[in-house]
C-alpha cells in the first residue's frame, strides 16, 4: 500500500528547511576566530567550484558542448560579464554548438 | 527603506539566470515526478516547499518505492547537509543585530544558487537581496517543476539542454571575477575542480555520493585554506555595500 505523498513532501520541507534555519538562527554573534572565518570566507568558492566541474561537462548533450561552454564562462567572467551575460552566454554556446554538431 | 529597494531590485535582477537555470532542471523534475506517479499539483507543492534539486530527485524515488518516512527523512539529510555549510556561511554574512524573522526568512533561500549570490554580496548581506532573487528564483522552480508533469516530452531537448548550463554559468560568473585580485582564490578553485574530477571519475572515490562529495571537498579544502591562508579581520567587510547597477 502507498503512503501518503503529501505527507512525504512534509517530511522532506521539515527535514530540509531545519537543516538551512538552525546554524542561521543558533549562530547569532560574529565569530571571532580568525581560522573558522577564513574557512566560511573560502566555503562558496570551493563548493562552487567543486559543483561546477566537471558537472557541466554531463550535464549537456555532448562533453563538447558543455567542455565549450564552461570555458567561455570562465573567459566572459574573467573578463567583466556580468552575471547574467556569463549565464546566457554558456546557453548560447551550447546551443549555437549542438545545433551545428 | 530605499536601501532595501534596490537589493531587493537587485536581487530580482540576479535572480533571473537562476529562474532560467531553474526552469530546465525542474522541467526533468516534473518529467520524474511524472513517471513515479505524482500529480502536477503534488510535484509543484513538493518544489515550492523544498526548493531542492538532489533531494527532491532522491525524494522522488523513495515516494515511487514506497519507503518508510523516517527513511525519506535520513535521505533529505544526508543530501541535503551541504546547505548547512552554507547557512554557516551566511549566519555570518548577515549583519547580528538582525531581527530574528529575517533569519527565518533567508533560510528558506538557501539553495545552492541564492546562496551563491548572497554569499557573494558586497560587505553585509541585506536580506532583500536574497528575497528578490527568491522571488524569481522559486517561481520558475515551481513553475518548471509545474509545467514538467503536464508536458513532459514537449519541451525539444536542445533548448532543455542549453538551459541545463545556465546554473554552472552562473557559478563561474561569481567564482572567477575575484581570481583577477586574489591568487588564493585562484589556485583554491582549480585545485577544488581537480579533486572534483578525481571524485568523480576514480573508482571507490566517485561511489560517494554527489552530497557527500561537495561536503567533504568543501571542508578539507576550505579548512587547510583557512589555515594556510587566514583572512585578516578587515574594517571594510564590516559595511554594507550598495545595490551596484549593471
Amino acid at each position: 500500500m502507498k503512503n501518503n505523498v503529501y505527507l512525504y513532501i512534509l517530511v522532506m520541507a521539515t527535514v530540509t528547511y531545519l537543516i538551512r534555519m538552525l546554524p542561521l538562527t543558533l549562530i547569532r554573534k560574529e565569530i571571532k576566530s580568525i581560522t573558522i572565518r577564513s574557512f566560511l570566507y573560502y566555503v562558496p568558492y570551493v563548493t562552487l567550484a567543486v559543483m561546477t566541474f566537471p558537472a557541466i561537462i554531463s550535464a549537456t548533450g555532448s562533453p563538447w558542448s558543455g567542455l565549450t561552454s564552461f570555458i567561455a564562462a570562465v573567459l566572459l567572467a574573467y573578463y567583466g560579464a556580468s552575471l547574467f551575460k556569463v549565464s546566457v552566454g554558456a546557453c548560447l554556446v551550447v546551443f549555437i554548438l549542438e545545433m551545428i554538431v | 527603506m530605499s536601501c532595501n529597494k534596490g537589493w531587493f531590485a537587485k536581487g530580482l535582477k540576479d535572480g533571473v539566470p537562476i529562474a532560467l537555470g531553474y526552469f530546465a532542471v525542474a522541467f526533468t523534475l516534473g518529467i520524474a515526478a511524472r513517471n513515479a506517479g505524482l500529480t502536477a499539483f503534488q510535484a509543484a507543492f513538493m518544489s515550492l516547499t523544498n526548493v531542492t534539486s538532489a533531494g527532491e530527485f532522491a525524494g522522488i524515488g523513495l515516494i515511487a518505492s514506497g519507503a518508510a518516512y523516517i527513511e525519506m527523512a535520513a535521505m533529505q539529510l544526508v543530501i541535503n547537509l551541504r546547505y548547512c555549510l552554507m547557512s554557516c556561511t551566511l549566519s555570518q554574512k548577515l549583519d547580528s543585530k538582525l531581527p530574528f524573522l529575517h533569519r527565518l526568512l533567508v533560510a528558506y533561500g538557501v539553495t545552492d544558487e541564492i546562496f551563491a549570490i548572497s554569499a557573494a554580496a558586497e560587505g553585509k548581506l541585506n536580506p532583500y537581496y536574497t528575497y528578490g532573487a527568491a522571488c524569481v528564483a522559486v517561481p520558475g522552480w515551481t513553475i518548471g517543476t509545474y509545467l514538467g508533469v503536464v508536458l513532459g516530452n514537449v519541451m525539444p531537448d536542445r533548448l532543455l539542454s542549453a538551459m541545463s548550463v545556465a546554473l554552472y554559468g552562473m557559478f563561474i560568473a561569481i567564482i572567477i571575477p575575484p581570481v583577477r585580485k586574489d591568487k588564493i582564490i585562484a589556485g583554491l578553485i582549480v585545485v577544488s575542480m581537480i579533486a572534483s574530477s578525481l571524485f568523480t571519475y576514480l573508482p571507490i572515490l566517485r561511489d560517494i555520493s554527489p552530497g557527500f562529495r561537495i561536503i567533504i571537498l568543501t571542508i578539507v579544502i576550505a579548512g587547510i585554506a583557512a589555515v594556510l591562508f587566514p583572512i585578516e579581520t578587515e574594517s571594510e567587510q564590516e559595511k554594507q555595500g550598495s545595490p551596484k547597477t549593471g
